[in-house]
């Protein structure tokens, strides 16, 4: 099978004042794939991640060394613009966090600010994304109702449909179903599923079922390094190395 | 690319609104001094500070401010001396003691007392308190320091009380539980471990009450009596700094001698208030808790 | 020895609930006597005409309505400048020297005695700037007074605004100004408003910063435009408490008119408290 590498970094460093968080992390994104990111918290799982859409040029005193390339461009190259890279790379959270406005709104908010004024068009993206994420039918008559009013795994997947609508080619997931029941994850589970034929996916998560169940392949961090990575089947069934057998069967620590 | 330059653009718009406070107090000094410094054509420094009468009216007129500068001195220590152990206790009280219900109810009447118009308290002060103090006291005149510094520090308070409040709240719980767990008593707790443990917060309170109480107009205006006097004992009356500021100007013909000297007051009024509130930041910002182990 | 202490603490406790119960009941004390002496001053006509016979009669509507003008005038200053500034300093600035300055000239304004502004706004406003006593000179005097109110409340409000919103717009490729002006700045809304209206009751009672920038002694006319003078609650509660015609005899309409300004006051201070708490549940569900 033909595959193309849409996003990779190659080297990368990342640090927080004098901390060192990443050390030399060298991944492929292959496209309209799932990649899971798992290891123990604080192994720097999601400092990568927020890495990807530069997200953490938020924080102050942070600095990025070595290479992260999204379809063969630099990112953190200075002719680079964050605003349109973040838009080309979406996010959906940990927590839901609907914006305190209209169902409507929150989807159309990304279209609006990216200068779609087009109400017709934004009306006819809005339902579109809201199919894909799987919620349409749950929303489609109380669209002028507050997205607060949604229940949690609703919540998340209207974020996942706000990400949607500005038509990314990445989607960063950072845990996106560890606040949720059940019930709601596995919709969830479905969901990225169902996006990763047209989507690159990123997904950082703490569950290895999730992990197995979802992603096409699997990289383990630990303390802020890579420490293998490989297609899920093989990682899971034969790992490399004896630290990844031990955290994925539970002997870790 | 066009937003990302609108961004731009907006950042510095905000950049140059925010400097607007730092340049509107620069304009105050400019302004105060420009007004003020010509009354030291007619007399100096040491004579302006130091001199014992001020009789800006007669001729020739008499410009020291002593006797206004000791009005002021004595009603705000007065008051403090009322204000910083009740405030701190009603702090305390409201921090430590009170069920979370009674704070509740205590908390906005604080605030409440804050937002009583001074003109109000001064209005007080002369109409209720003087006549009441004139008989309890048997003094000729209700209208003195004693009356001005009560009302003063029914205005510091709420400042005194809520900035301590902040500060005692702010104490981490690890700290009261440890000196708990030591067999100390709860009051035990808060002499030995909560107050000297938000003693820059209580203390940047208790200055900026004492500022307030400095630089109050109508208060005093009202309810100090009004004489420009060296006081002699707490019921005399005084014409504190900001009250000869305000009961002045309306008769001072404009760039007068007077009209420069009731600036230069200004100036010595901005300059105490000043200090005292560098002497505030600077506590905060020096002492301002880092992590669980720095007292 | 554990009886003394417990003993003690009681003895101390009751002390400081002692000050916490004279604090409430000096402000009582006040209360009662304004509303007892004032309310029956108070009428519709005393709402509604304006003083007569040299001010020993009639009503105070010039001085409500000066006072609600000069009121205005500072929101119109204070507001946009107050919020520019916490934006500023709470989703632009990263601390360094700039900030400490600007941190250090509003902790400072606010500082700044009454009477003090007052001076400044009669040499830089009504001179420098020929407005004369007016509106437009007192409003402006008092808005750069109830600046640093303004600034604190805003940054308050705008520091209650959950980071995950700001994270989630900019995951869809908004600007920051694109942010905070569809996301950030409608969350704070509600507070910067609390804030304002408490920073507004302050503006509101003052007397100081405007007996040389705005009020006036008398005046029968209700202001035509920001370039009149007005008559303020305040200041009217001043000039005839201190140098009416007969202070005596006018007792009755001091107390109504103070107690009027009261109303006004804490009327907008409750205004704010309830606004608060409204808030506070709606944003824990």
């Amino acid at each position: 099978m033909e595959s193309k590498v849409k996003m990779h970094t190659r080297d990368l460093d990342f640090f927080y004042g004098d901390f060192q968080a990443l050390y030399n992390i060298s991944i492929k994104f292959i496209e309209n794939q799932v990649t899971a990111l798992i290891g123990p918290s604080g192994c720097g799982k999601s400092t990568y991640l927020r890495c990807l859409n530069r997200m953490n040029d938020l924080i102050p005193g942070i600095w990025v060394k070595g290479e992260a390339m999204l379809d063969q461009k630099d990112i953190y190259d200075p002719s680079i613009d964050v605003v349109t890279l973040r838009r080309r790379v979406g996010m959906v959270f940990q927590k839901p966090n609907p914006f305190p406005k209209s169902i409507f709104e929150n989807i159309a908010y990304g279209l609006k600010v990216n200068g779609v004024k087009d109400r017709g068009k934004i009306t006819q993206r809005v339902e579109k994304s809201l199919k894909q994420a799987a919620i349409w039918d749950e929303v489609k008559d109380r669209l002028n109702e507050s997205a607060l009013s949604l229940s949690g795994g609703q919540q998340q997947r209207l974020c996942i449909a706000r990400a949607l609508a500005v038509e990314p080619d990445v989607l960063l997931m950072d845990e996106p179903a560890s606040a949720l029941d059940p019930i709601a994850t596995q919709k969830i589970e479905e969901l990225i599923k169902t996006l990763s034929s047209r989507l690159t996916i990123i997904i950082v998560t703490h569950n290895m079922q999730q992990a197995a169940r979802v992603s096409d392949r699997t990289a383990f961090f630990y303390m802020g390094k890579l420490i293998e990575i490989n297609d899920t089947d093989t990682l899971f069934t034969k790992p490399g190395l004896k630290q990844t057998e031990d955290y994925i069967t539970g002997r870790f620590g | 690319m066009k937003r990302q330059h609108i961004d731009k653009g907006v950042q510095s718009g905000f950049l140059l609104v925010a400097l607007f406070s730092i340049t509107a107090l620069s304009l105050i000094m400019v302004f105060l001094f420009m007004e003020g410094l010509p009354i030291l054509e007619h007399v100096n420094i040491k004579e302006f500070i130091f001199g014992k009468y001020w009789y800006p009216t007669d001729d020739p007129a008499d410009f020291g401010i002593l006797a206004l500068i000791a009005g002021s001195v004595c009603v705000t220590l007065l008051s403090g001396l009322m204000a910083i152990p009740l405030g701190i206790m009603t702090a305390v009280y409201l921090a430590e003691i009170a069920s979370p219900r009674v704070a509740e109810i205590v908390k906005p009447i604080v605030e409440l007392m804050a937002s009583l118009p001074s003109v109000v308290i001064g209005f007080f002060g002369m109409v209720v308190v003087a006549p009441f103090i004139q008989k309890l006291f048997n003094i000729p005149v209700g209208l003195n320091m004693f009356n001005a510094s009560l009302m003063l520090a029914f205005m510091s308070i709420p400042t005194i009380c809520s900035l301590s409040e902040d500060a005692i709240f702010s104490v981490p719980r690890a700290l009261k539980e440890a000196s708990f767990a030591l067999g100390a008593t709860h009051f035990e707790t808060i002499v030995k471990v909560i107050i000297p443990a938000s003693l820059s917060g209580i203390c940047t309170a208790v200055i900026l009450g004492l500022s307030r109480a400095l630089g109050e107009t109508m208060v005093v205006l009202m309810a100090a009596g009004g004489a420009a006097m060296m006081p002699t004992s707490i019921f005399d009356p005084v014409r504190p700094l900001p009250a000869s500021i305000a009961a002045e100007m309306a008769e001072a013909p404009f760039r007068s001698e007077h009209y420069h000297a009731l600036f230069a007051i200004g100036i010595v009024l901005f300059v105490f208030t000043f200090i005292f509130n560098l002497i505030a930041d600077y506590i905060s910002y020096k002492f301002r808790q880092v992590g669980e182990a720095s007292l | 020895m554990k009886k003394h202490r417990l003993w003690a603490q009681k003895v101390f406790f009751l002390s400081f609930k002692t000050a916490a119960c004279l604090n409430g009941a000096a402000l009582l004390l006040i209360l009662y006597f304004m509303v007892s002496r004032g309310w029956r001053a108070i009428s519709w006509d005393f709402l509604t005409q304006s003083p007569k016979d040299s001010m020993t009669a009639g009503g105070i509507l010039p001085c409500i309505v000066g006072t609600t003008s000069l009121c205005l005038m500072t929101l119109m200053v204070a507001l946009p400048i107050g919020v520019c500034s916490a934006v500023y300093l709470n989703e632009y600035a990263r601390q360094g020297t700039l900030v400490r300055i600007i941190r250090l000239g509003i902790n400072n304004l606010a500082g700044v005695p009454s009477i003090v502004f007052g001076l400044f706004g009669l040499a830089f406003f009504c001179i420098v700037l020929k407005m004369g006593v007016s509106i437009a000179a007192g409003g402006l005097t008092l808005g750069i007074m109830t600046l640093p109110v303004i600034i604190g409340a805003s940054e308050e409000a705008l520091k209650a605004v959950p980071n995950t919103y700001r994270e989630a717009s900019f995951a869809m490729g908004a600007t920051k100004w694109q942010t905070i002006k569809k996301v950030v700045l409608p969350a704070a809304f509600p507070g910067i408003i609390t804030g304002s209206i408490l920073g507004l009751s302050r503006a509101a009672g003052e007397t100081a910063p405007i007996m040389y920038t705005g009020a006036v002694f008398f005046t029968p006319d209700l202001p035509g435009s920001i370039l009149d003078e007005v008559m303020a609650l305040p200041y009217h509660i001043y000039v005839l408490a201190t140098a009416g015609t007969n202070i005596e005899a006018t007792r009755h309409l001091q107390y109504g008119t103070a107690l009027v300004l009261i109303l006004l006051v804490f009327g907008m201070n409750l205004a704010a408290i309830i606004l608060r708490s409204k808030m506070r549940k709606k944003l824990r569900i």
